[in-house]
C-alpha cells in the first residue's frame, strides 16, 4: 500500500460553457495522516479542483489517484462508491440534511459504503461516541438537523466525515461560517479526530491565518495554472 | 434508511406535499365515485323491474317499449286492443298478466291504469313486492294509490282528492270525477315512486264522455252513472308478463311477435336493457374518460410540484452525491416519493369515496332514486389504486430524470 493517499499529476481540465475556463494542476500529492491546508481566493479554482478529486468531474489529461487507484478508470457508480468508501466531506455550511435527525446524516455515507460501515460496526453507537469526542450534547443525537446551532451543524458534518474511518478528509472551508472562537474549537476537535485514525486531511480556506497548525500549506496559485477565455 | 429518509423528506414539505396529496385524492375519489354511480345507476335500473318474463305493447322499439311501459319515459304509439290482450291471457304458457294504461297525469307525474295484480306480480330490487306505507290499495273505482315521491312532493295524505288531467302537459282535467287517495306506497327507488296509480276501470269512467282526445261539450254523465257503465276498457297500453316455465318465454315471446291480428311486440326486459346500455354506452364512456383526464391532471399537477421543489433541493440532492449515492440514486428517491404521493393520495380517495357515499346516499335515493350500496373495496378499486401509483411514477420520471441531470452537472458542489 502506498503511503500517498492523494496524487494528482498533470491534471487539465476545460469547463465549457458560458464563463469557459480551464484548470491545470501539474503535481499535487497528500501523504497518509498529513493535514494540507490549501489556501486560494474565490474564483481560484478550488471547487473545480475538490470536484476533481471527488470523482464528481472528471479531468481532460492526467491522473488522479486516491489510494493508488486511477479515479477516472473507474466506472460512474463505482467512482461513487468509491468517493463515499474513500473520503469524508465537509462543506463550507448546509451540510446537513434538514428533514433527518443527526444519527440520519452522520450515518448517510455508511448507506453507499459498505467497508465503512463494516468498520464502523454498530452505526448508531459510534455516531453517539463521535458526537461525544467532539463536544456535542449527549440528547442532541436524536434532534431534527435544523434545530442545531451553525457550529454545532458543522461538528455534526464531522462527524460524518469520520465515521468508518476513511483515509482523507476533504474540508472546503468548514470554518468560514463560525466566528473566531468557535473556529479554534473547530480545528482543535478536527485535529484531535484525525490524528487519532491517521486521516489525512485536505482543508481548503482563503484565511492564511489557520496555517500554522497545519504540516503543510500550499498556495492554489503555486500549484494550478487557471486560464480563462477572454470574454 | 433512503426510504425513510424520502418519508422524513415529504413530512419536511408538509404544506405543499399535503396540497398535491388532496388533489390526488380528490380526483382518485371522483374517478371512483363516478365508477359507483355508473354501476349503480345500472344496477338501479336494472333492479326496477324483477320477475317480469314478458313485456308486451303495440309494435314500436324494444328500447322504446321498455322505457314508456316501465320507465315512464316517452310515450306508447299505438295501444294493445283489449281483445289481442284477452288473447293473450288467455294462453296456457302464461302464469299472470297485469295490464298499463298510459297516458293521463297529474301534475308532473304520470297516471297509470292497471289492476290489482300489479301490486301481486310488479317486482323490483330483486323480487321485492310492493308495499302500501299507510292506507290501503284501491278498492273503489275513484280511489287511487300513489307513490311515495308523488306523496311527498305533492304534500298528499291518505283521503285527499285528487283531479287527473287528460294527456301528459294538459290543462284540460277530469274534473269532473276526482279521485281519493286510498293509499301511499313505501319508497322503491323506481318510477313507481313518481306514478299516481289508479284502475284500469277508472280510466275508463274518466274518458267516458270525451271523444277523440277532447270533451264532448255539454256532456256530463254523473258518477252514479258511470259506476252503472261497463268500464271494460277498449284498449291498454302495455302488459306485464309472466310465463309458466322459464323455458316458453321465447316460444311465448315468438308467439306474440307473430300474432297475426295486431302487429305487436314482445321483449325481454334485461335484453332491452342491455340495448338501453349499449346505447347509453358512448356517454358513460366519455365521463369515465373525463374523470380519469382529471386523475391525470392531478397527477401532473404533482408533476409541477416536483418540478418546482428541485431548485431548492438542489443542496440536499449535492450532500447525497458528495456521500456517495449515485445519480440514479437520486432518480430513485424522486421516484419513490412520487409513488408514496400518489399511494396515500391514492387511499385518501377511497376513504373520500365512502365518506362522500355515507353522506350522498340518502340524499341520491330520495331524489333521484338511484340507491348506491357502500360495499367493501372490490379488485377493481385496487387496480385503480394501483394504476394511480404507476402513473405517478411515470409521471414522476419526467422531474426525476432532470435531478438526474442536475446532479450529475452539479456533482457535489452547489454554487448558491
Amino acid at each position: 500500500m502506498t503511503d500517498t493517499i492523494l496524487e494528482l499529476s498533470d491534471v487539465g481540465y476545460r469547463w465549457s460553457g458560458r464563463a469557459a475556463f480551464s484548470l491545470t494542476v501539474p503535481d499535487l500529492s497528500v501523504q497518509r495522516g498529513e493535514s494540507v491546508l490549501l489556501l486560494g481566493e474565490s474564483g481560484s479554482g478550488k471547487s473545480t479542483l475538490l470536484s476533481l478529486i471527488c470523482g464528481t468531474i472528471l479531468q481532460d489529461r492526467g491522473t488522479v489517484r486516491i489510494a493508488g487507484t486511477e479515479v477516472s478508470k473507474l466506472s460512474g457508480g463505482a467512482r461513487d462508491r468509491f468517493r463515499a468508501e474513500q473520503i469524508g466531506v465537509i462543506f463550507q455550511q448546509f451540510n446537513l440534511l434538514p428533514f433527518g435527525s443527526v444519527t440520519d446524516n452522520i450515518l448517510l455515507p455508511l448507506r453507499f459504503a459498505p467497508q465503512r460501515r463494516k468498520r464502523a460496526g454498530d452505526g448508531a453507537a459510534e455516531a453517539a461516541t463521535l458526537c461525544a469526542a467532539l463536544g456535542l450534547p449527549k440528547d442532541i443525537i436524536q434532534a431534527k438537523a435544523t434545530t442545531l446551532s451553525v457550529g454545532q451543524q458543522q461538528r455534526v458534518a464531522v462527524a460524518r466525515a469520520l465515521i468508518g474511518q476513511p483515509p482523507l478528509i476533504i474540508a472546503d472551508e468548514p470554518t468560514s461560517a463560525l466566528d473566531a472562537d468557535s473556529q479554534t474549537a473547530f480545528l482543535d476537535l478536527l485535529f484531535a479526530q484525525t490524528a487519532k485514525h491517521q486521516t489525512a486531511l485536505l482543508m481548503v480556506s482563503h484565511d492564511p491565518r489557520l496555517g500554522d497548525r497545519f504540516d503543510r500549506v500550499i498556495r492554489m496559485e503555486d500549484i494550478a495554472v487557471i486560464e480563462r477565455a477572454a470574454a | 434508511m433512503i426510504f425513510r429518509l424520502a418519508i422524513a423528506s415529504l413530512f419536511a414539505r408538509t404544506l405543499t406535499v399535503s396540497m398535491t396529496v388532496l388533489a390526488i385524492a380528490l380526483s382518485v375519489a371522483l374517478f371512483l365515485g363516478v365508477e359507483k354511480v355508473r354501476t349503480g345507476a345500472k344496477a338501479s335500473f336494472a333492479d326496477t323491474i324483477s320477475g317480469t318474463d314478458l313485456i308486451v305493447g303495440a309494435r314500436s322499439g324494444s328500447v322504446q317499449l321498455l322505457l314508456y311501459s316501465v320507465f315512464r319515459i316517452g310515450n306508447a304509439t299505438n295501444n294493445v286492443t283489449w281483445e289481442s290482450y284477452q288473447d293473450i291471457a288467455a294462453r296456457p304458457d302464461v302464469e299472470w298478466i297485469v295490464p298499463i294504461s298510459l297516458g293521463d297525469s297529474h301534475r308532473q307525474f304520470r297516471v297509470m291504469g292497471t289492476t290489482p295484480a300489479f301490486f301481486a306480480h310488479y317486482k323490483y330490487r330483486q323480487g321485492r313486492a310492493l308495499a302500501v306505507a299507510d292506507g290501503v290499495i284501491m278498492d273503489d273505482l275513484f280511489d287511487t294509490v300513489i307513490g311515495a315521491d308523488v306523496a311527498a312532493t305533492l304534500g298528499y295524505s291518505v283521503d285527499d282528492p285528487i283531479v287527473v288531467a287528460h294527456g301528459l302537459a294538459s290543462f284540460t282535467e277530469h274534473k269532473d270525477q276526482p279521485f281519493r287517495v286510498s293509499g301511499i306506497l313505501e319508497k322503491t327507488g323506481t318510477p313507481v315512486d313518481r306514478t299516481v296509480i289508479v284502475s284500469l276501470e277508472a280510466i275508463e269512467a274518466i274518458h267516458v264522455d270525451w271523444q277523440s282526445g277532447a270533451q264532448i261539450p255539454g256532456q256530463s254523465t254523473p258518477v252514479d252513472v258511470i259506476r252503472q257503465m261497463d268500464l271494460t276498457p277498449k284498449a291498454v297500453t302495455a302488459a306485464l308478463v309472466g310465463v309458466e316455465s322459464p323455458l316458453q318465454t321465447f316460444a311465448l315471446q315468438r308467439a306474440i311477435n307473430e300474432y297475426r291480428q295486431e302487429p305487436l311486440l314482445a321483449i325481454l326486459p334485461g335484453v332491452a336493457l342491455q340495448e338501453l346500455w349499449g346505447i347509453v354506452g358512448i356517454a358513460e364512456t366519455a365521463l369515465l374518460a373525463v374523470s380519469a383526464m382529471v386523475v391525470v391532471t392531478a397527477l401532473i399537477g404533482m408533476m409541477a410540484t416536483i418540478f418546482s421543489s428541485l431548485n431548492e433541493r438542489r443542496r440536499e440532492m449535492a450532500i447525497f452525491r458528495a456521500m456517495g449515492a449515485r445519480p440514479a440514486t437520486i432518480l430513485g428517491m424522486l421516484v419513490l416519493e412520487a409513488m408514496v404521493m400518489a399511494a396515500v393520495g391514492a387511499l385518501f380517495g377511497l376513504l373520500f369515496l365512502y365518506l362522500g357515499l355515507i353522506i350522498a346516499q340518502p340524499i341520491l335515493d330520495s331524489a333521484f332514486g338511484l340507491w348506491l350500496p357502500i360495499d367493501a373495496p372490490t379488485l377493481r378499486e385496487f387496480w385503480v389504486i394501483l394504476a394511480v401509483i404507476c402513473a405517478g411514477a411515470i409521471v414522476s420520471l419526467v422531474p426525476a430524470l432532470r435531478a438526474y441531470r442536475m446532479s450529475v452537472a452539479d456533482g457535489m458542489m452547489v454554487k448558491t
